[in-house]
């Protein structure tokens, strides 16, 4: 039962850049160092699962990499863009970078279908026609294609995020980022969303992924980067990260995640 | 003997209802109806009323509002930009204003626009400008203050997730952020109408001819006919509530409706 890589060109084509490389990043709030020299790389068509406790600045790192977050310094390519460039056209590298939070943030006054077209006919310039054929296409990737009448406000958690995920598709992008894509969904939806990330992942979707899932994080990931205090701590294989830790600090981290009741030492 | 806490409740409602129906009774019994017809509602003076008090006075008052509307709403939007602006003195220039128009009466505003500035500077603006101006800068300082809340009440990741589809700033203000802050926005705009039509009376205090006469003004001089007693002011009354009244079942048709979409995101 193998799932075949799809059409999707990414894959096939073996290419020299990576997808993300990050260099030296840092950015700090005020007084407050929230990343402090990250490197970090993700090749076309891998998985990369982004663990760490809370606040180790895993969402900033993230949001720096499409410029929700201005890096103060640092070298960042995304998707060939130079990030850190300040002449870069900011919308052109959004077009390629799919982005899904972990409020969803559907547009509620649209239907599920106007959420995944309206940036490809107001960015894209796709006629309606193609972007309604786009967007179910990718609503049917997430079993949704009878919800495309309805409003975000009428689905759950977990089908607000799969319809997210569509949206985020219907824009081609070459990456997709995922923050926290199931902290904010009851439990008995979870499945549902990582059943789609983990198909989207096998057809070789190029993926950078905050998780707190550890069983999909070493199932699916390529590779599993543990942050802490805003510096990379330790990467490696999915397996060995979490399997076999080396440091300290993410040995307590994965205990801490992986036994929760066994929490004696509040943070 | 105590009572349950149900059975003081019930007592309670018997004793509010036997008041309501006594003072019902006294009213009936002691009113004299035939005056009381004559004075305030009489269809013989009502009669008198018309056409001027619908072709003058409610045409009037829905012009005054509407240019106190068009005034205020543009003087507000400016206002609410300036208070979210990066640039500080602005905000603090929008915050004096709006600060200032609401805190003190429309009365004020209307004596100083009509006796104050031309006993002042020997200048007279246009009656309908007067109007416009009197009423559009008392009512911007309340939009303004509805739309700020109103775009502030769109959630951020909303711009966001905009964004990151590759919309440019405008793009994602235009067509995810204002058309929600336009849903929240709409039922105190609403009500800001309402406010207006009812403010547009203080247009009685200037100097004006008959063609000019908004409601108040017109029931006013209609009470100094001989005979006329209350009935004119009524019927000015009335035609109020025919325009606040449905605008005020709008403004709440309007909140359940954002309520709704506010509720699923
Ligand atoms: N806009 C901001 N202004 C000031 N401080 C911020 C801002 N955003 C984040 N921070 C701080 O930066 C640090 C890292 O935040 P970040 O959200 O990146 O952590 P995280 O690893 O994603 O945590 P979590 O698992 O809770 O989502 C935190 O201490 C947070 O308080
Ligand atoms: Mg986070």
């Amino acid at each position: 039962m193998s799932t075949s890589a799809t059409e999707n060109t990414q894959a096939s084509t073996p290419s020299e850049t990576p997808a993300v490389s990050v260099r030296g990043l840092n950015k700090a709030y005020g007084d407050l160092e929230v990343l402090r020299g990250i490197d970090l790389t993700v090749n076309s068509g891998e998985v990369v699962c982004l663990i760490g406790p809370s606040g180790s600045g895993k969402s900033t790192l993230l949001r720096c990499l499409n410029l929700l977050e201005e890096p103060q310094s640092g070298d960042i390519t995304v998707s060939g863009f130079d990030v850190t460039d300040p002449d870069i056209d900011v919308d052109a590298m959004r077009r390629n970078v799919g982005m899904v939070f972990q409020h969803f943030n559907l547009f509620p006054h649209l239907t599920v279908l106007e959420n995944c077209t309206v940036s490809q006919i107001k960015v894209l310039k796709r006629s309606k026609s193609e972007a309604e054929q786009t967007a179910m296409t990718n609503l049917e990737r997430v079993g949704l294609a009878e919800k495309a009448q309805q409003r975000p406000g009428q689905l759950s958690g977990g089908q607000q995020q799969r319809v997210a995920i569509a949206r985020a598709l219907s824009m081609n992008p070459d990456l997709m980022l995922f923050d926290e894509p199931t902290s904010a969904l009851d439990p008995e939806t979870v499945g549902d969303v990582l059943a789609i990330m983990r198909k989207l992942a096998n057809e070789g979707m190029t993926m950078l992924v905050v998780t707190h899932e550890m069983s999909f994080a070493r199932d699916v990931a390529d590779r599993v980067v543990f942050m802490d205090g805003g510096v990379v701590v330790e990467e490696g294989p999915a397996r060995e990260v979490i399997g076999s830790p080396k440091h300290e600090r993410t040995q307590s981290f994965l205990s801490r995640v992986l036994n929760p009741t066994k929490v004696d030492t509040p943070e | 003997m105590a009572m349950t806490t149900r059975q003081r409740a019930k007592l309670s409602r018997g004793i509010q209802y036997a008041l309501l129906v006594l003072v019902l009774i006294a009213l009936v019994v002691l009113a004299d109806w035939q005056v009381l017809y004559e004075r305030v509602f009489n269809p013989a003076v009502i009669a008198d009323q018309f056409p001027g008090i619908i072709t003058i006075a409610l045409k009037n008052t829905l012009i005054y509002t509407a240019l106190g509307f068009v005034v205020g709403l543009t003087l507000g939007v400016i206002l609410a930009l300036m208070k979210l602006s990066s640039v500080a003195p602005y905000r603090w220039i929008a915050t004096l204003y709006i600060e200032f128009f609401r805190g003190v009466p429309a009365l004020l505003v209307f004596l100083a626009l009509g006796y104050g500035i031309p006993l002042a500077f020997g200048f007279r603006f246009n009656h309908y400008v007067t109007v416009m101006i009197a009423l559009g800068v008392v009512a911007a300082a309340y939009i303004a203050e509805s739309l700020r809340a109103g775009l502030q009440a769109v959630p951020k990741g909303q711009y966001e997730a905009a964004r990151s589809l590759g919309m440019s700033h405008t793009r994602a203000m235009v067509t995810i952020v204002i058309p929600q802050a336009l849903r929240i926005v709409l039922p105190p705009l609403t009500n800001e109408v309402i406010l207006l039509t009812k403010d547009s009376s203080l247009v009685y205090l200037l100097g004006m001819g008959l063609a000019q006469y908004e409601l108040t003004k017109f029931g006013r001089e209609g009470i100094s006919g001989a005979g006329a007693g209350l009935t004119p002011l009524v019927a000015a009354g009335i035609c109020y509530l025919i325009i606040t009244v449905p605008l005020g079942i709008l403004s709440r048709r309007f909140e359940t409706k954002t309520d709704r979409v506010k509720k699923s995101s």
